[in-house]
């Protein structure tokens, strides 16, 4: 088909979008609706004509003005722009704090049976017992790794989890006459979700400072506590990639003030099958499936955040849930007694929950344990071949599953955490996790999982070296310009954000909106 | 261990370098009553045809949608997935790539996000969307909380129509909040929420078609709202609606929610699904989720990054407009491949064969004695009133081999009003035949 020409590409000084199908092998593509046109179409349905419509006269006369495509148009405008992203199948995404670990194809075929991708949510309970089954399963699984009394499945990410696991506390402290306690604890080291999700539910946020060796203080949260404190939000393995060595300390000090433990499960996957955050006195977790549990990231989502519920907070889980009823299995729906309702639709990510037991059970309890080690070895290795070239901040302990680095190495070379990360996508890695944690200047945190061979990890340092001994050498160039083999250079995000273009207009209507 | 690649020396020679003993060294941070003490027994690891064997097994105890005449809707809607859609968001490179904060490595994504806003801008005819929410519910509680942030006040108002999980959402999220109003359920499809609106109201929440399947006027609801300076949010649940209905912008809608699943997405026994949100352009930086957004690169080209940043989690910790932390990626692009596929042509022939296999279920089902079709309008779904209870109704349809629908009481089950209506839905996918077998058996069942 040819080019649409009723458009043209938006905003004013871009270039080159159509002037080239670019390289070979980095296609330039143009989008969809400079492709096709309102008439195109990529499926066949019949044309039926409606005698009598029962639209009450609300039917459709702002013009919709979509772009189809036929089917080949299609199948190549997508595949040439996925050839524009990294994947993991394609190499290392050696992200901090996002365990981007391999995704088997063996959970995809699952949850793609119909007996779990065409079932509706809705349908007689006893037309889904397996579907119930495996929540039941997955729920198992989650518990004994974790050691704790129950699970909600349906939050649907880690945020959400945290979310429902915050509004748990918040139901237990108000069935026990502790409304008044409206301050949540907050380590600085914490994910960003975590000071925005208690503020979302109005708490206010104490933030509590980092040891110079990146852990909690017991003595610092104790001298945080009061009447008035809720809950503590505690990220373990901590967001520097250690282990909490007082975890167990905080948790006794926070129930001694009646206060609970909401931990942040999203680095599970340091200890899964090697320590249950039961033992460690939690009162909730979410636990991202799609880091822990191998579910796919697909760009940005959908996620799955399960939060696994102390005794104490049990009661206080939403709908839906799977109970044992006689011989089969029930779905509640509806809230009892003092219980939270329901934070979603339906029975929440069941295509994440397959995917995640198909997992489990391919790995089985050992395998899981020998992952959490694995991913552990790995991050220690890249730490010890790295050392000695890279700023290390905390040095004295080992590191659970990530490596982390300070920007003081760079200092002088006129080179930021950024240039340097950016350099490392020239040379066909993913950049790793910038300027977080915010307690560590300029950090670089690294979490290789355990997916890696030593082969790729080895490839990985011997880079890092190079850059490392690059920047020091004077060649900021290097840096600074980099990216230079990637599909973009950089991106003026200053400029995206000033006027913002958030979808494609047609010629006329940009003219239109610019009047 | 068919994911961990290392061999025991490689681990040894790993630990060598550095200079731990043994594995258990690396973890001394521990609290030794806490490292291994226990016994998980669970199984071992296990190969992948019985992997296989186990959730085929599961699978298998489940009734799957092609297995015989199917009209659940409520919210979820079966309709048919082309083949290149599963093929194409299966590609590693869309499958398994991170949220796209590098841009540089990250276009295929970024531009699919862009094409994706502009398709949902276009279909509800707003200003601009966002790359996505979780879903349709947790997205309805978003808008809520974002047209308080916008009008600086308190009071929502909730439709008798709206879907009664969304209701429950956006009530679990505002727990404790008396100044969120749920009208009682309107089966009949009666609007009564112009009378709740005041000088105190945020916004007014009304979904169409609505929950019961009629549908809703909104350009009545939007003058009320704006006459009293507040906002209009427009929930829809079935996004193929919007290829016959007219787009809630032009009708003066703020805010649009919808459950995008119809597109491109299976059922998945209620996940994961797409929530689609849309608004004014003014009130893009209350606005939770990701945004994609147009620049250029350091030589001119065109490319996309996320923008608008500052809202969002991240950067704003405690201040941010949501904890939203992701979108609903996969499902996004599954969406916008389906509708590239398509296109205006393709999409509007959908709804009409939707409509028209409704038109038809609707007559049919007007014939049986005992049966009472509640709406006078519709786009795919209504509801009826039955002789008997509907929970059992269902139940005996059910092991007739039909899946006929879902009762009402099965969400409201405190309201005893309700307890003979079934909601029930016909697709592209409900044939004639599907339609002459429920129309058999309701006729016997209620006899």
């Amino acid at each position: 088909m040819s080019m649409n020409n009723h458009g043209r590409p938006t905003g004013t000084g871009t270039s080159g979008f159509a002037s080239t199908s670019g390289s070979a092998l980095l296609p330039n593509e143009p989008l969809l609706f400079e492709i096709g046109d309102t008439e195109h179409s990529g499926v066949d349905l019949p044309d039926v004509t409606i005698a009598t419509d029962r639209l009450g006269g609300f039917e459709r006369r702002m013009p919709l003005d979509l772009a189809g495509l036929t089917e080949p148009e299609a199948m190549r405008h997508y595949v040439r722009l996925s050839r524009l992203n990294h994947s993991i199948d394609s190499g290392m995404y050696p992200l901090g704090s996002c365990t981007m670990k391999h995704n088997p194809r063996l959970n995809e075929k699952m949850a793609r049976l119909p007996g779990f991708a065409d079932i509706h949510p809705l349908q007689p309970v006893y037309t889904v017992q397996g579907a119930l089954e495996l929540m039941n399963q997955l729920s198992h699984w989650l518990m004994t790794l974790t050691n704790t009394a129950a699970v909600a499945l349906t939050p649907k990410a880690g945020a959400h989890g945290e979310l429902l696991g915050m509004m748990a506390i918040k139901a237990a402290q108000d069935a026990a006459g502790q409304g008044h306690r409206k301050v949540v604890l907050v380590p600085e080291s914490a994910h960003g979700t975590n000071p925005a999700t208690a503020a979302f539910l109005g708490y206010s946020v104490k933030a509590i400072p980092a040891r110079d060796d990146g852990t909690v203080d017991v003595q610092a949260v104790k001298d945080a506590l009061s009447a008035d404190v809720a809950a503590i939000m505690l990220t373990n393995p901590n967001t520097c990639g250690l282990f909490e060595p007082q975890v167990i300390e905080i948790a006794e000090a926070i129930h001694d003030a009646g206060a609970f433990f909401y931990c942040d499960g999203a680095n599970f996957n340091a200890i899964m099958g090697v320590v249950r955050p039961g033992d460690l006195g939690i009162d909730a977790m979410h636990i991202n499936l799609h880091k822990t549990f191998s579910t796919p990231h697909g760009g940005g989502g959908p996620g799955a955040g399960p939060v696994v519920l102390s005794k104490a907070l049990a009661p206080f889980a939403p709908v839906p849930f799977v109970r044992k009823d006689g011989s089969g299995l029930e779905l509640v729906e509806h809230a009892e007694g003092d219980a939270l309702g329901r934070i979603t639709a339906f029975q929440g990510q069941m295509g994440m929950y397959v995917r995640a037991l198909t997992y489990m059970l391919s790995h089985g309890g050992d395998g899981l344990a020998q992952a959490a080690q694995d991913a552990v070895l790995n991050a220690n290795y890249i730490k010890a071949r790295l050392a000695h070239a890279f700023s290390v901040p905390f040095g004295d302990y080992p590191t659970m599953h990530e490596a982390l680095f300070d920007d003081s190495f760079l200092a002088g070379t006129g080179v930021t955490t950024l240039d340097f990360a950016k350099a490392l996508i020239d040379e066909g890695f993913h950049p790793m996790t910038m300027y977080f944690p915010l307690v560590v200047h300029g950090a670089m945190l690294i979490e290789p999982t355990e997916s890696e061979s030593k082969q790729t990890l080895d490839r990985f340092c011997d880079v890092m070296e190079e850059l490392a001994a690059d920047a020091k050498a004077g060649n900021a160039a290097r840096f600074t310009a980099a990216p230079l083999k990637a599909p973009r250079r950089r991106l003026d995000e200053t400029r995206a954000a000033r006027s913002p273009i958030l979808k494609w207009e047609r010629a006329e209507e940009t003219l239109k909106a610019a009047e | 261990m068919r994911y961990l690649p290392h061999s025991e020396a490689e681990r040894a020679e790993m630990l060598g370098v550095i200079g731990a003993a043994n594995i258990d060294a690396l973890f001394s941070a521990v609290p030794r009553r806490a490292l291994k003490n226990f016994d998980l027994g669970l199984p071992a690891h296990s190969p992948e045809f019985l992997v296989e064997a186990h959730m085929r097994a599961l699978a298998g105890k489940n009734r799957a949608g092609a297995d015989g005449p199917f009209f659940v809707g409520a919210g979820a809607y079966r309709h048919h997935v082309p083949a290149t859609v599963d093929h194409l968001i299966q590609r590693s490179e869309w499958l398994t790539a991170y949220t796209p904060y590098q841009p540089e490595i990250s276009q295929g994504t970024l531009q699919m996000l862009f094409e994706f806003q502009t398709q949902v801008a276009k279909l509800t005819g707003m200003d601009v969307a966002n790359a996505s929410l979780y879903d349709g519910s947790t997205g309805t509680a978003e808008a809520v909380l974002m047209a308080r942030r916008l009008t600086r006040r308190n009071k929502i108002v909730l439709s008798g129509g709206l879907h009664p999980h969304y209701r429950d959402v956006v009530k679990a999220y505002l727990k404790d909040d008396a100044d969120l109003e749920c009208l009682s359920a309107s089966p009949e499809g009666q609007g009564d929420i112009l009378d709740h609106i005041d000088e105190q109201t945020a916004a007014i929440v009304i979904q169409t078609p609505d929950f019961y399947g009629h549908l809703r006027n909104l350009k009545v609801a939007a003058d009320a709202a704006h006459a009293k300076g507040a906002l209009l949010i427009v929930v829809i649940t079935e996004i193929v609606s919007l290829g016959l209905l007219e787009a809630p912008g032009a009708y003066g809608a703020d805010i649009v929610v919808a459950e995008g699943q119809s597109i491109g997405n299976a059922l998945n026994f209620g996940g994961p699904y797409l929530g689609l949100m849309a608004t004014r352009k003014e009130f893009i930086r209350q606005m939770p989720g990701r945004l994609c957004g147009e620049t250029v690169d350091a030589e001119g080209q065109r490319g996309f990054v996320l923008t608008l940043s500052t809202r969002e989690q991240h950067i704003r910790r405690e201040k941010a407009t949501s904890n939203i932390c992701t979108n609903s990626g996969l499902c996004a692009l599954a969406f916008s491949i389906h509708m590239a596929l398509l296109g205006e042509a393709g999409f509007t022939r959908l709804a009409r064969l939707n409509h028209a296999n409704a038109g038809k279920l609707a007559d049919a089902l007007a014939a049986v004695a005992g049966v009472e079709v509640l709406n006078k309008t519709f786009f795919n779904e209504m509801t009826i009133r039955t002789s008997r209870p509907a929970a059992d109704l269902i139940e005996r349809l059910a092991a007739r081999g039909i899946l006929a629908g879902v009762p009402v009481s099965r969400l409201e089950p405190d309201d005893p009003s309700v307890a003979n209506l079934i909601v029930l839905a016909a697709t592209e996918l409900t044939t004639d035949a599907d339609i002459a077998a429920l129309r058999a058996a309701l006729a016997e069942e209620l006899q």
